[in-house]
């Protein structure tokens, strides 16, 4: 597998981008510098299939495409299916010695947001998984639906309004937490298992890197900030990232082999959710003093959820 | 002088306007499209630089977005260290950069979301937002000087 160096910022931009520009993305779109990363961290031939989402359709408009490797879209929930499938034939054929160049390293990738990871393509994204193909599922998770007006998913925070589930005078956005996807993916018993930030561009190139290394099924979370519909400035995207890191609403941790939990980024002054939350529009109507309470769960839920990080990797189970 | 828009790509970048052709009804549309990324073969994308590639006319590459931008990024090379910050974090791949050098902004492919100038360390910032309208020498002529630090 050639991987390239990503040593230092330096070393990593001699990479050729295979990700085109003239996408239709929003401007300062988190989704296009993940997609990149991933594709600057390797060399090696990329098969990638997409979920139907923000991703598939600003990079594939007829007609053109922004991918210069092999990409696929089949339908909403399958991009898993569509890799594995692949896979599945590239492994017979090159058992039955039909390939034209049977030693060209090829890596598999699906990608999908969080409508199609948490809800819509869950169980075809299960189904890979428990059949132990060798690829990687990277989520682009922007907690909502933001290719069709932002409705909630469940990747959706508590609090957060979505056009679905609307802050007003009975309501303060969305009501139920958000489902812990790296969790249950870990539970699958996969080999590799990670929660990423492009912020942390160092920390999320070893990630890739390590996940398109490692042979069977790995899924990476991806934190990617929705300039629509997180209500922020296109420029303020790194620092939306920033903040989310920082306040542990977005920890940074791997898990390998389902179990053996490790963070990744420890924030040197980890500070108070507020900050996170006052940045972005979504959150807007939390600061009224009847919604004060909701801030005040969301703090304790990241209180514990750090508490239960620290103490499982200190003990190595 | 010091390098604003950059030259670096082939004689195709940016040549088409997107959404400038001609349309079809929703009934006449083909379902299932294979569309070449490169004129000739995929393999080893990863190791041609983009002038080196021979891109199809259905990559984006040779597509446009310039269109959409009502602020733009000017480029001073006089204050740039090549970090590259501005390279990892573009999402419109339109920081152009060879040999660890950072050569200018890809005009036909930015959409000016601004990331490259905050996330650029130097000071005063080598990478900086003007309007559309404003000319490049214009807006290098008048750039801020260092910022003192307050005590």
């Amino acid at each position: 597998m050639a991987i390239t160096s990503i040593k230092n910022l330096k070393e990593f931009s001699t990479n050729n981008d295979r990700f085109e520009g003239a996408h239709l993305l929003c401007p300062g779109c988190a989704h296009s510098m993940i997609v990149r990363e991933l594709m600057n961290c390797t060399d090696d031939n990329l098969v990638i299939s997409s979920n139907t989402g923000c991703l598939e359709v600003s990079t594939a408009v007829y007609p053109y495409t922004s991918w210069d490797t092999s990409w696929i879209h089949i339908g909403f929930e399958n991009a898993a299916t569509a890799v594995t499938g692949a896979e599945a034939m590239y492994k017979a054929r090159k058992r039955k010695g039909t390939l034209k160049d049977p030693d060209a390293p090829v890596k598999f990738v699906a990608f999908g947001g969080d409508g199609s990871t948490y809800d819509i393509g869950f169980q075809w994204l299960s189904g890979a998984m428990e059949r132990g193909h060798d690829f990687t599922y990277i989520c682009l998770d922007n907690e909502n639906y933001a290719n069709t007006g932002g409705q909630r998913s469940s990747a959706t925070p508590i609090g957060a309004t979505t056009s679905t589930a609307q802050a007003g005078t009975h309501s303060y956005g969305k009501k139920e937490k958000k489902k812990d996807i790296v969790s249950i993916m870990a539970a699958h018993g996969s080999p590799y298992v990670a929660q990423l930030a492009p912020n942390k561009w160092k920390s999320m190139a070893k990630g890739f890197q390590k996940a398109l290394e490692t042979e069977g099924p790995c899924f990476i979370n991806t934190v990617s900030a929705c300039t629509t519909e997180w209500k922020f400035d296109p420029k303020d995207t790194i620092h939306i990232t920033d903040l989310a890191t920082d306040s542990l609403m977005f920890p940074i941790y791997e898990i390998i082999d389902g179990h053996e939990l490790n963070i990744l980024y420890r924030p040197k002054n980890i500070i108070k959710v507020e900050d996170y939350l006052g940045a972005q529009g979504r959150y807007k109507h939390l600061f009224k003093p009847e919604n004060k309470h909701v801030i005040e769960q969301i703090q304790s839920d990241i209180d514990k959820k750090w508490d239960m990080l620290q103490r499982r990797e200190e003990a190595r189970i | 002088m010091s390098i604003t828009g950059s030259t670096v790509g082939t004689d195709k970048r940016g040549v088409r306007e997107l959404g400038g052709e001609e349309k079809v009804g929703w009934d006449e549309v083909q379902q299932g499209v294979v569309l070449n990324s490169f004129d000739g073969t995929t393999e080893g994308a990863a190791f041609l630089k983009a002038e080196e590639r021979n891109y199809a006319d259905f990559n984006s590459y040779t597509a446009t977005v310039a269109s959409w931008r009502i602020i733009k990024p000017v480029y001073n090379r006089d204050i740039c260290i090549d970090c590259q910050n501005c390279w990892v974090w573009c999402p419109d791949t339109s920081i152009i950069s060879r040999d660890k050098q950072m050569l200018g902004i890809d005009y036909d492919h930015c959409k000016g979301c601004g990331v490259c100038v905050e996330v650029c360390p130097t000071n005063p910032k080598s990478l900086l937002m003007f309007s559309e309208a404003t000319d490049n020498d214009e807006a290098l002529a008048g750039w801020p000087v260092k910022e003192k630090k307050e005590k």
